[in-house]
């Protein structure tokens, strides 16, 4: 059974330091490929951490695991980077900017 | 035999931290002194030993690969040109140069980043400063949607919370901070104060600061998740600081109404100098991405999203920024200059950048050089090179090189290629 989220993506210093070593590295793809959720989101919907989960939007879907943040509820978190970025879709308003903040995604374990 | 460089530039982000210390052994950076989590690697993780360029994943020779990338653009009908925040001021003038000369696009990493703050800055104005005013005379600061202690990990340090100033000569105990943000981050753990914005709802919250300011009555109970009396409390140590200034980040112009929640921003601190001396300073993200604008800008006019298509300098971001061009399928060409579109674009324009013959000149071999048809392997200003580039608040530094130039610069690729292309 899937839940809607709103999904916000952004900087964190594993994802900048991982990109240093390079993107073609595990430790970029282990600093961009996480999924923090709020805890008692995660109770509720019976995920634990380390969980894969599937997020889905129009634009796409990804499986992550999922690790505990100090979100709000039904708020999601994702490093920037190209696991994110398979759920942001093109539409930019006409400004050139598209939509990496406030995306609502559906969730389900996997 | 250890070397020691002193005031070197760290050019990760907008900060352009100016005090780095490296040690330098068999001309690779041993140690690195004064830089962040987020800077060391410019320094440590970089390679420079000379690389041959690439052209579909086989190594060539430069006068060959150069001949290529310089064929693959002048048959373009519609090329793009796309990054140029990471390099130097100079490579960013022959960028422009080459788009003005083959009729490209030319757009930066802005347009997925400030964009939307230059658009509301051509809109109502931007009441700035510089970092050095700030760290002198500021006593509230207010951080509106940006995390400085994930993405500009000296700011506290150097500019901001903790700086001595000539006027708030106790660092944090003379200063007030606080943060806007929809969720908690490592910046509002730091802060006095926390103000957790609903998703989307930053420009009903700045209009009602707006209102406030302006002494008009609103008849809402909260705003955007915000008790109305919050916000009153607020608006009155606004008008009653010294200094104030807001920084802000990708949490206003990555949402919902992007450069309208800029320009409500800009807006309310212009309103605030009729009662104070107020700031707004955007939190820039590439080390020279306010260059990139600054040189687009003498050169053509416009900050970003420019197409030279028709023989003059045209504006349209929408219409000209890269990942609406690419999504449209309307680019047939590309050379991304220091950047990894294929990283952080959305898919669907990153995919099609491997559709086309891309070419990438780049210190690493990124996801983006990874599936180039042409890749050049170039030197890192401000660690093998010098440059300049410009700060978040638009000062120009200049950068020195720890280590000698063996690599080529962008600049003296993009110049090969732009008379290449001339023979063509």
């Amino acid at each position: 059974m899937s839940e809607a989220f709103i999904l916000v993506t952004g900087r964190t210093v594993k994802q900048a330091s991982g990109m240093h070593k390079g993107k073609d590295t595990d430790a970029y793809r282990r600093a961009v490929t996480v999924v923090e959720m709020n805890p008692e989101d995660m109770a509720r919907m019976g995920i634990t951490e380390g969980r894969i989960i599937r997020l889905r939007t129009p634009a796409g879907q990804v499986e992550a695991p999922v690790r505990a943040g100090s979100l709000p509820p039904k708020m999601l978190f994702i490093p920037m980077g190209p696991v994110a970025n398979e759920l942001v879709g093109p539409d930019t308003d006409g400004t050139g900017m598209p939509s990496f903040k406030g995306l609502a995604v559906e969730v389900e374990p996997v | 035999m250890k070397r020691v460089v002193e005031n070197v530039t760290c050019t990760f982000c907008g900060c352009l931290c100016d005090d780095i210390i490296v040690e330098v052994e068999d001309n690779r950076i041993s140690r690195v002194r004064k830089a962040c989590a987020n800077g060391r690697g410019v320094f440590l993780d970089y390679d420079p030993t000379p690389g041959k360029p690439v052209i579909d994943g086989r190594e060539a020779e430069w006068e060959d690969a150069i001949a290529e990338a310089a064929k693959v653009l002048a048959r373009a009908d519609s090329p793009l040109i796309y990054g140029l925040s990471s390099s130097a001021c100079e490579a960013q003038r022959k960028a422009i140069a080459l788009a003005d000369l083959i009729g490209a696009i030319v757009d930066t990493t802005s347009s997925v980043c400030h964009g939307p703050t230059g658009l509301a800055m051509q809109a109502v104005g931007e009441p700035t400063s510089s970092l050095g005013e700030i760290r002198n005379r500021a006593d509230l600061l207010i951080f509106w949607g940006c995390n400085p202690a994930a993405a500009h990990l000296r700011h506290f340090e150097r500019y901001s919370l903790n700086a001595e100033g000539t006027l708030v000569p106790n660092g944090r105990r003379d200063r007030t901070m606080i943060v806007f943000d929809v969720r908690p981050t490592a910046t509002s753990k730091a802060a006095d104060e926390f103000f957790q914005v609903l998703p989307d709802g930053d420009f009903e919250v700045l209009a009602v600061l707006r209102a406030l300011v302006q002494g008009k009555r609103i008849g809402l109970d909260s705003v955007g998740g915000i008790p109305l009396e919050r916000l009153r409390d607020l608006t009155g140590r606004m008008k009653k600081c010294r200094y104030g200034v807001f920084f802000m980040g990708m949490g206003l112009t990555m949402s919902r109404a992007r450069d309208l929640n800029v320009r409500e921003l800009f807006s309310l601190t212009a309103q605030l100098n009729e009662f104070t001396r107020f700031t707004v300073m955007p939190m820039r993200g590439h080390g020279n991405v306010a260059g990139a604008d600054q040189v687009l800008t003498w050169l053509s006019g416009y900050p970003f999203a420019v197409s030279f298509a028709r023989g003059y300098p045209q504006y349209g971001p929408g219409e000209f920024s890269a990942v609406d061009v690419l999504v449209r399928e309307e680019a047939d060409a590309a050379l991304i200059l220091a950047s990894d579109p294929a990283a952080h674009f959305p898919r669907a324009a990153a995919m099609q950048l491997k559709r086309i013959p891309t070419i990438v000149i780049d210190p690493m071999l990124n996801l983006t050089a990874e599936t180039a048809h042409v890749y050049f392997p170039t030197c890192c200003y401000g660690v093998d090179a010098e440059g300049v580039s410009y700060r978040m608040d638009n000062v120009p530094i200049r950068l020195r090189g720890a280590l000698p130039t063996v690599r080529p610069t962008d600049e003296s690729i993009l110049d090969s290629i732009i008379e290449a292309v001339k023979r063509c």
